[in-house]
């Protein structure tokens, strides 16, 4: 990297990537056609470079990135799945891509169709009365729900419930979503098989507790078995209970967030449903509500009456717009498509497959690294670098190492509450010799820590970019090409 | 891995240290803290003249792996902030007995006998491994 210049510095006075026809129609000075306010008093830095050196520069940078295209990607907690092509197919019908928001109902009848058609998709895979498609992401979708709650008890004039209870295993979004919403966050610690302790939460619930947010598969990707008792026990205090959908990949076609006891839950279509993540995606985390929370869900709700779709604007009860227009209407397509060409069955074995491969590689990996909490994990696992880190190596060095392999790093230090963290999640879309690929490289990094713990440690030695000192980077960022 | 625990301090369940000159309490992080947490980049602190009770989280302390709460170890008002880890957050990494974080005049030292000493907080340590 070092050493090849920024387009910026590729830039020669006058040299261009364009040419245009000849002007058909008088020319007038930009003075006179827009008002001077509007006008800029120095010229835009623009590079000034030929088309060939613009391919050139973003076809190299292009060949820097690494993506689920390129190569496995085990992100725990993120579902770094196969993005299938046909849902591009599907997505670029031109039906759906020469629209505009502002037509009217009548004119866009196939897009509020797909929008009503995957409320009730959704609805039934995750045993909810109804979804709202708005929110653009994972995160953005926890707010929603989290509005929709407090919307829920103050309706009520349950004024006091103002604390939401989350694990200590819980994705960080959690507490930051429902402190964002104004919550107070109370924290109930895991117990020794890494579950959810009941009577901590027991201890933890009152007549000030709104609700609790769970993912079941917890991080640490072990199912929460007592998740009936846990919903009682937050039901009997007067609170509900929240889904957090990141980890929906490990139970579909097998179990349902409703039949849980959940009262809101979220998904993202970019994990679960197969649509672009990394790169900014878009994302989008749609919410589903029990049927009593309904009226409180955003505006608006497409309805079907009298074999018309229509966009339902009247919801007084509504806690409002949370994205303009519908959500990021072509993600939902992808989504759309990637459910009706996997079918029902197709996405039972989605999850079948990734709770398979994520306990194969956890049982290939356990002779070499600590796992913390051994037992059967679903659709990811976490394992801890502590034997390592005796011998000077940590998570993060593995991190690194594999990259060396070809592999993108897993998740580290993360969940909290494991010590030199590293989580892996395969997800269903990999063969046996690809996981086999990724145990061995981890196995013999291992071995590396034992016999050569340097090279480890200086990680990785063939990737574009050598290690970064990610510490002066946070303390003094450099955001900018010249000051 | 062996931590630095010094003689003579008290300390938090929370990973926290003590260091009683008369009536105000000296508050840092303690090795152990730092190591667990790597690199830090960013420390917020406090705003002088704050009521803090035992327990309020006080500072955040934020590394290159995550962003931490520091919890108050007493109750009391901060008369002093550690302005130098603005510019140089790393100074924790280096010493982070020497490198304090903020000064409470306390207002209830008895809550002093809930914290640990140098030997106990040891025994903790190994415990948490």
């Amino acid at each position: 990297m070092k050493g090849r210049p920024l387009i910026f510095e590729m830039s020669k006075p006058g040299r261009k990537a364009y040419s245009l026809p000849h002007c058909d129609v008088p020319q007038l000075a930009l003075e006179e056609m827009v008002p001077k306010e509007c006008l800029r008093e120095q010229d835009a830095m623009l590079p000034e470079v030929s088309e060939v050196d613009v391919i050139r520069h973003f076809t190299r940078l292009s060949r820097l990135n690494y993506g689920v295209d390129s190569g496995f990607y085990p992100l725990g907690s993120c579902t770094m799945k196969y993005n299938p092509k046909v849902n591009e197919d599907v997505a670029s019908l031109p039906g759906f891509t020469q629209v505009h928001p502002l037509q009217p109902d009548e004119a866009v009848q196939g897009c509020l169709e797909i929008l009503y058609r995957m409320d009730r998709l959704l609805s039934e895979i995750t045993g909810m009365d109804r979804f709202s498609l708005q929110p653009a992401a994972g995160a953005h979708g926890e707010m929603t729900g989290l509005m929709i709650i407090k919307a829920y008890h103050q309706h009520r004039g349950d004024i006091r419930r103002n604390k939401i209870i989350v694990p200590d295993s819980a994705h960080g979004t959690n507490p930051a979503s429902a402190a964002m919403v104004g919550f107070e966050v109370v924290e109930v610690k895991s117990n020794d098989r890494g579950e959810v302790d009941l009577e901590a939460l027991k201890a933890a619930v009152d007549d000030t507790t709104a609700g609790l947010m769970l993912t079941n598969p917890n991080t640490l990707g072990l199912f929460e078995g007592n998740i009936l008792e846990i919903a009682d026990i937050v039901h009997k205090a007067g609170g509900l209970l929240y889904y957090d959908g990141a980890n929906m990949n490990a139970i579909l076609g097998i179990a349902r967030p409703g039949d849980m006891g959940f009262d809101v839950v979220h998904l993202n279509l970019h994990k679960t449903f197969s649509t672009p993540h990394g790169g900014g995606g878009p994302g989008s985390g749609p919410v589903g509500v029990k049927k009593e929370l309904e009226p409180y869900l955003p505006v608006p709700v497409v309805e079907f009456k009298d074999g018309v779709y229509h966009l339902d604007y009247d919801r007084p009860l509504s806690i409002g717009r949370v994205k303009s227009f519908y959500g990021n209407f072509s993600v939902i397509l992808k989504a759309y498509a990637y459910i009706m060409s996997m079918g029902s069955e197709g996405l039972r074995e989605v999850s079948e497959f990734a709770v398979l491969n994520a306990n194969y590689l956890m049982e290939r990996l356990k002779d070499h690294y600590q796992i913390p909490y051994n037992r059967r994990c679903m659709h990811e696992f976490v394992i801890s670098a502590q034997r390592q880190k005796e011998r000077g190596v940590s998570a993060l060095d593995i991190a690194k190492r594999l990259m060396d392999f070809g592999f993108h790093p897993p998740t580290m230090y993360f969940p909290l509450i494991v010590k030199e963290a590293l989580m892996i999640e395969p997800t269903e879309t990999e063969s046996k010799e690809t996981l086999d690929a990724f145990a061995d490289a981890l196995i013999e990094i291992a071995q590396e820590v034992e016999d050569q713990p340097e090279k480890v440690k200086g990680a990785p030695h063939t990737t574009p970019v050598r290690r970064l000192d990610e510490a002066k980077a946070a303390r003094n960022p450099v955001l900018r090409w010249k000051p | 891995m062996k931590v630095k625990v010094i003689k003579g301090l008290r300390y938090s369940k929370e990973h926290e240290w003590v260091k009683v000159d008369g009536n105000r309490a000296i508050i840092g992080i303690t090795d152990y803290a730092q190591d667990s947490l790597g690199d830090i980049v960013f420390v917020d602190l406090p705003e002088v003249g704050r009521n803090v009770q035992v327990g309020d989280a006080v500072a955040v302390v934020e590394s290159v792996k995550a962003a931490s709460d520091v919890y108050s170890p007493v109750s009391g008002t901060v008369v002093e902030v550690n302005t130098a880890l603005e510019a140089s957050p790393e100074l924790i990494n280096q010493d982070p007995y020497e490198n304090w974080i903020l000064i409470l005049e306390m207002s209830d030292p008895g809550e002093l006998d809930a914290l640990m000493d140098a030997e106990s907080y040891e025994r903790f340590c190994e415990e948490e491994e």
